[in-house]
């Protein structure tokens, strides 16, 4: 294996029972992500992407072939080791925010670290910086139910960053957000990603995330049918 | 120390749900706990009265004496051997002498027994002393319960019939000099109480006894020939049989109290998982195993009875101790219980009693909480994100 890549799927397949009959999610896909990229997969619905961003981040496994993230089988992983990946190299940014509805913001942003252990100081001090990132310090005392739809989104993204992990799947996180919310969380993802070397990885088919994108996979029926590279965000992609 | 941690915040942050099963369930803990120490209290009064009233430091037996059979009693008396009368003289026993009799007051005819006791004894907590009069008429003693039944009263003359040691009948008037009150029914109900000097005469039993009552504290137990000594153990296994039969009765109704609480946090438990799917997903996303989120689920369950007992010591502790002091009055059909109840059962709490209640409904409370949890242990955390159950 080429350790120069965080990511590597390897003529992943993934197939769902529906019934008698089979679905496959994933069809032979081949891919590699490097660190600190902001990628996504982009394509119509039922076309793989979340299955995908759900095997990249342990939440599944694959049905053929083979995804290795920092080093790691997926297909191998015990669902322990699965959940010790999750907790201390990959962030989660979901569509529904997935806010944890009695915690306050401190709390919420809070618990992936409790989980990792850390004394309350050092909790206190990543709870803090993750903040000023989302520029949501003046909100450490509400509750999920207070908040906007662009403030609930932020403190998911700081959630996801508080441990400042190696990759970030984000599962159309701007899909309940309007124009303005969609592009200043995106712009707080880009400046995470930029500053902390953070790898993003997308599933969207949001035209306000594609643009800024470095990278765009396009997935149809399983299989990625286009792997564009740009020099900077929205330019001329040249495919890999 | 996480999951006690967590788990505590949900169950608060869940608010009203929470709060309206820890009352219910602080219900069954102040209810068992009342429950108890009164079937405690029933017993350790029961035992003190009949102690007290009857029972002494131990008995011996006539050889013959049976209580539950009347007729061996004109066969159950015997010369009182000399090492128990050594200790009578020394004030450390009494005799007592039990002759079958029939009584007719108001012409109506009641089988009773008739017990000869000394009227200066001290051994058992009855009013023998008034029985300490001359006259031509037997002063006799009854209880509140046989003077109820026969409808005599202080001053009144009965005849009294029996037969003596040569099988001869015999008659006398008897004059009710004292009516006693006593909580212990078999001391009172269907008998009455004579000197026992006189009843030694009447009945040509001359130094006779039934039975011998030693004091409480006795520790000297001479062996008798003809004669049958019976430890305390012996003389209240009925009373704590029949406690432990009331207990078995009574617990049906905190059984009930505990299913309804543990019935409603069942309830809880099954809808919480089913509303917290997606939760459950995003924790496993940040890294939490499942086993982590069944102990998280099992614990915000369990603590239900944590929070319960505090809540149930708040409102329980002053209620019990008024209920302690005040007493829980009984009511006149009690004397049917066979048991000696008094007026008021004052209930008896210990602390191992509290302490059992309470790992018991936790324990109990745990098992319930867990049960709808292993759900969990089959939950795909993709599914569980998109709010499916697997």
């Amino acid at each position: 294996m080429d350790n120069s890549y965080l990511i590597k799927t390897d003529e992943l397949v993934k197939i769902f029972p529906m019934g008698e009959s089979k679905i496959t999610a994933l069809n032979h896909v081949n891919l590699q992500f490097k660190k600190a990229e902001f990628a996504g997969l982009v394509g119509p619905s039922g076309s793989g992407k979340t299955t995908l961003l759900n095997i990249i981040g342990s939440l599944d496994s694959p049905t053929e072939g083979s995804a290795v993230v920092m080093d790691k089988k997926i297909e191998d992983l015990s669902h322990k080791q699965g959940a010790e990946l999750r907790n201390r190299h990959i962030g989660f940014i979901f569509q529904t925010f997935n806010l944890l509805p009695v915690y306050t913001v401190f709390e919420n942003i809070e618990f992936p670290l409790l989980l990792l252990g850390l004394s309350a100081q050092e909790r206190k001090d990543k709870v803090m910086k993750a903040l000023e990132w989302v520029q949501l310090a003046d909100r450490v005392k509400s509750k999920p139910a207070q908040l906007s739809g662009g403030e609930s989104q932020r403190v998911a993204i700081a959630r996801a960053v508080v441990k400042e992990p190696t990759i970030i799947l984000a599962d159309e996180p701007t899909a309940n957000l309007d124009a303005e919310n969609s592009h200043n969380i995106l712009q707080t993802m880009e400046k995470i990603n930029r500053e902390l070397e953070t790898t993003f990885i997308f599933a969207t088919h949001d035209e306000k995330v594609i643009q800024y994108l470095r990278r765009k996979i396009t997935l149809i029926d399983g299989k990625v049918a286009k792997d564009e590279v740009y020099d900077k965000p929205t330019g001329q992609g040249k495919e890999q | 120390m996480i999951i006690p941690r967590l788990a505590l915040r949900n169950l608060l942050g869940a608010g009203l749900r929470t709060w309206l099963n820890v009352v219910v369930l602080s219900f069954s803990f102040v209810v068992i706990i009342w429950m108890q120490g009164l079937y405690k209290g029933m017993g350790d009064q029961a035992r003190v009265a009949q102690t007290d009233a009857e029972f002494g430091g131990g008995q011996y037996w006539q050889e013959n004496y049976d209580p539950f059979d009347p007729l061996t009693l004109q066969d159950a008396h015997a010369v009182i051997p000399e090492s128990l009368q050594a200790q009578i003289d020394n004030g450390l026993a009494t005799p007592i002498l039990i002759s079958q009799a029939t009584i007719y007051p108001e012409g109506r005819l009641h089988t009773i027994l008739m017990k000869g006791i000394d009227p200066a004894q001290s051994i058992v907590n009855l009013p023998t002393q008034f029985l300490d009069q001359e006259s031509e008429e037997l002063p006799t003693l009854i209880g509140t319960r046989m003077a109820k039944n026969t409808g005599l009263e202080i001053g009144d003359t009965v005849t009294v019939r029996w037969r003596d040691a040569k099988g001869t009948f015999d008659a006398r008037d008897a004059k009710i000099v004292q009516i006693m009150k006593t909580s212990v029914p078999t001391v009172d109900q269907a008998q009455i109480w004579v000197p026992l000097d006189k009843l030694q005469s009447l009945t040509r039993m001359e130094n006779e006894a039934s039975l011998v009552i030693l004091a409480q504290d006795s520790k000297e137990f001479p062996q008798t020939s003809g004669w049958m000594h019976k430890d305390m153990d012996f003389l209240l296994k009925d009373i704590d049989y029949l406690i432990k039969t009331k207990q078995i009765g009574g617990s049906i109704i905190y059984v009930i109290m505990l299913s309804l609480a543990m019935l409603a946090i069942f309830n809880t438990q099954v809808l919480s998982i089913f509303r917290r799917r997606k939760e459950m997903g995003t924790l496993m996303s940040m890294g939490m195993t499942r086993g982590k989120i069944i102990q998280l689920f099992t614990l915000e369950g369990a603590m239900h009875s944590v929070l319960a007992a505090v809540v149930a010591a708040i409102y329980g502790i002053p209620l019990l101790i008024y209920s302690a002091k005040k007493g829980w009055a009984m009511p006149e059909s009690v004397d049917d219980y066979g048991i000696a109840l008094g007026e008021a059962l004052f209930p008896v709490y210990g602390t191992g009693m509290v302490i059992g209640t309470t790992i018991l409904i936790l324990l109990v409370t745990t098992i319930v909480s867990f049960m709808p949890t292993r759900k969990i242990a089959k939950l795909k955390p993709t599914d569980a994100l998109r709010g499916k159950m697997t």
